[in-house]
């Protein structure tokens, strides 16, 4: 499935100050019944955001005008759990495109990849910063640099670089994915498979 | 050269090309699909026109929202109807193997593949399900995938990923009474955070595994990635192979010994290093309960809930999930009040849970007031509780037998816990509603929920085992 590519993204930012956020509350199970990929956005931290009557959690942030923005701002240890990839969708659909953590779960961050949401990771201390200067002005602008691989609090001027394969780097900028590269190994892997049980 | 590991073997043996400045690209033996996260991919092949490169190495089977009875009905609800449908029509379209539900060799998928000799040492194996990594109980590289990688499996057979850090969890002694493999993972899981391997991937080694039956080194490479890892692994033994030996899949006759040769060869080399090494000792692990809202926050049965300072999740969280549990810190589990015990899932869903579960509640009855939800992982499993008369002493105790599936681990059919009750479940994980909106989950071996399912409290079991 093909992506918007990624390049310098200014946004504010919505934050999530806590750690541990597994799949099954980025998307619980039961929304996981469709058989295409549309919609998720709206089941986004379904019961984190919504009362079991559908009316919204006045406390929680995505209900909070206060705040908004394509960067969603973590604690450690996102997306722990599931593999469910439904995680990254509902994410992605609901208009976020870069998450900001100090530790990402494996699989999130691959499923994130693959799907043109770019997952930064941070120190904690300047995550820290970033909780701090949101919590100050719920407007601060973050700039998400791809080709630079740095995050800038633009208030402060304040920034960290960030790791990220040169691979999955060049997809993103281009909006690639990965089965175009691996349909030009065919040869190669069909000499290979003849080899395995 | 540098000696190697047991992953380094499967790995390398693998990789087909290495990017630069990027991940491997490495060959996968052996794909598993199932209902929920396969449709998008099947779209997306037919978006791009392509179709499926070896449509022999990927089974199917319908596990995660099928129903526990009446599976000879039609299914009721019209989305899970529609995602067993579109399992059915995409794998007869592309020629792949599907064991769809009344088939007699359905079940969960981490259970179907190993008892039917699909999962064999060495290979490498991938499905859209974190708990993929059951199968590297038998020497193998396996890791769950998300949607676009079952894409990518589908279309070409690899995977892109990056070599992970590699780490080996050591634990000689002897296990006491009481207490099981699922003990050992949940012990070890407590020890160092639901994120401590993040990155990694794992090796179990000593004397503990070692002697541990083919199920039990099921139950923890299961969990593995409870731990943050992306899999993990124990060296193929003889174990291993009179395990699989005659297992409908597997090889058979003369090549089945030139296999087994190849197989003795996948183990750790002597000296080799790994990124990090844990070792603990199997008297200090006792019955393990969780008590909290990640699979990390669990302790022996006798000990008490722990201080915020004490555990390595931040306090805030640490406080959001006791609030969620209804607990307090410095409290006892033992006593509380259960309502629901669930045995089943990949992570304890086979024969030998079952066997654990009867020897406790043999000749006793269930406490009334207790909800029990008795699932097997297979047909096959199901069927075996038959011949070993293990159905006639869980009926006599008050217990009904449901039909194979995923059922109560993630709730995504009816077997749902209620909100606020509280379950001892022999699953894989306690997330926040992951067994039910506000349902709250304690995971626990097969003793311990045997053990809750007779007192109708959190008991610990070492009082009730028999002979
Ligand atoms: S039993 Fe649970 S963990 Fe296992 S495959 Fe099913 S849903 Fe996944």
């Amino acid at each position: 499935m093909a992506y918007d590519s990624f390049n310098i993204l200014t946004s504010s930012c919505v934050p999530l100050p806590l750690e541990n956020v597994d799949t099954d509350q980025i998307i619980p199970a039961r929304f996981l019944k469709a058989t295409k990929r549309e919609g998720f956005g709206d089941n986004l931290f379904r019961d984190w955001r919504y009362n079991s009557d559908d009316t919204p959690k006045a406390d929680f942030v995505l209900n909070n005008p206060t705040y908004s923005g394509k960067i969603l701002v973590a604690g450690r240890n996102f997306g722990s759990g599931s593999s469910r990839e439904h995680a990254a969708w509902a994410i992605y659909d609901y208009g976020f495109r870069c998450v900001i953590s100090s530790f990402f779960a494996d699989i999130f961050k691959g499923n994130s990849l693959n799907i043109g949401i770019l997952p930064v990771t941070v120190s904690p201390e300047f995550l820290d910063k970033i909780f701090k200067a949101i919590e100050a002005d719920p407007n601060t602008q973050v700039e998400v640099n791809l080709p630079e691989q740095k995050v800038t609090l633009l208030v402060s001027g304040e920034s960290e670089g960030f790791q990220i394969n040169g691979y999955k780097k060049n997809n993103l900028l281009n909006g690639y994915d990965d089965i175009d590269y691996l349909l030009s190994l065919k040869k190669e892997i069909g000499v290979f498979e003849e080899t395995r049980i | 050269m540098a000696q190697k590991t047991l992953f380094d073997k499967v790995w390398d043996s693998h990789v087909i090309k290495h990017v630069e400045d990027g991940p491997d690209v490495l060959f996968i033996d052996r794909h598993f699909i199932h209902e929920v996260t396969s449709p998008v991919a099947f779209l997306g092949l037919e978006n791009r026109g392509i179709g499926v490169m070896y449509p022999y190495r990927t089974f199917a089977t319908a596990d995660h929202n099928t129903p526990t009875v009446n599976q000879h009905l039609p299914v009721q609800d019209p989305l899970s109807a529609n995602q067993l449908k579109a399992l059915e029509s995409n794998t007869a379209k592309y020629g792949i193997s599907h064991w769809g539900l009344g088939h007699n060799k359905n079940g969960i998928v981490h259970v179907v593949g190993p008892e039917n000799g699909i999962t064999l040492p060495g290979m490498t194996i991938v499905c859209g399900d974190s708990h993929t990594s059951t199968h590297g109980a038998f020497g193998c590289i396996a890791f769950g995938i998300g949607t676009s990688e079952v894409e990518m499996v589908l279309a070409s057979q690899c995977i892109m990923q990056p070599k992970p850090k590699k780490m080996r969890i050591t634990i000689n002694g002897k296990l006491g009474r009481g207490v099981t493999p699922k003990d050992v993972v949940l012990f070890i899981i407590s020890q160092i955070s639901a994120s401590g391997a993040t990155g990694y991937f794992a090796e179990y080694a000593g004397e503990v595994f070692e002697n541990m039956s083919m199920e039990g080194r099921m139950t923890v490479c299961n969990m593995s990635i409870e731990m943050g890892a992306r899999g993990g692994m124990i060296a193929p033994d003889e174990t291993t192979f009179n395990w699989l030996k005659g297992r409908e899949k597997a090889p058979k006759g003369a090549e089945w010994d030139k296999y087994v040769e190849q197989w003795k060869q996948l183990k750790t080399e002597e000296g080799a290093e790994f990124d990090l090494e844990l070792n603990y000792r199997a008297e200090d692990i006792e019955p393990q309960i969780t008590y909290g809202t990640n699979p990390g926050l669990g302790i022996g049965i006798t000990q008490n809930i722990p201080n915020p300072s004490e555990v390595k999740d931040g306090e805030a969280s640490y406080k959001k999930s006791l609030n969620y549990m209804g607990f307090q810190h410095g409290e006892s589990m033992l006593g509380k009040e259960v309502d629901y015990v669930f045995l089943g899932s990949c992570t304890n869903g086979r024969i030998e849970d079952f066997r654990a579960f009867a020897s406790i509640v043999k000749g006793r009855k269930k406490a009334d007031h207790i909800t029990a939800w008795l699932v097997p992982g297979s047909h096959i499993v199901e069927k075996q509780i038959h011949e070993e008369g293990l159905y006639d002493i869980l009926s006599e105790a008050g217990f009904e037998l449901r039909q194979p599936g995923c059922s109560a681990c993630l709730a995504m059919n009816d077997d749902k816990i209620p909100s606020g009750k509280l379950a001892v479940s022999t699953s894989n994980r306690n997330f926040e509603g992951r067994q039910g909106p506000n349902s709250r989950t304690l995971l626990a071996s097969p003793l311990v929920a045997a053990a809750a399912a007779i007192s109708g409290v959190v008991t610990d079991p070492r009082e009730l085992l028999q002979d």
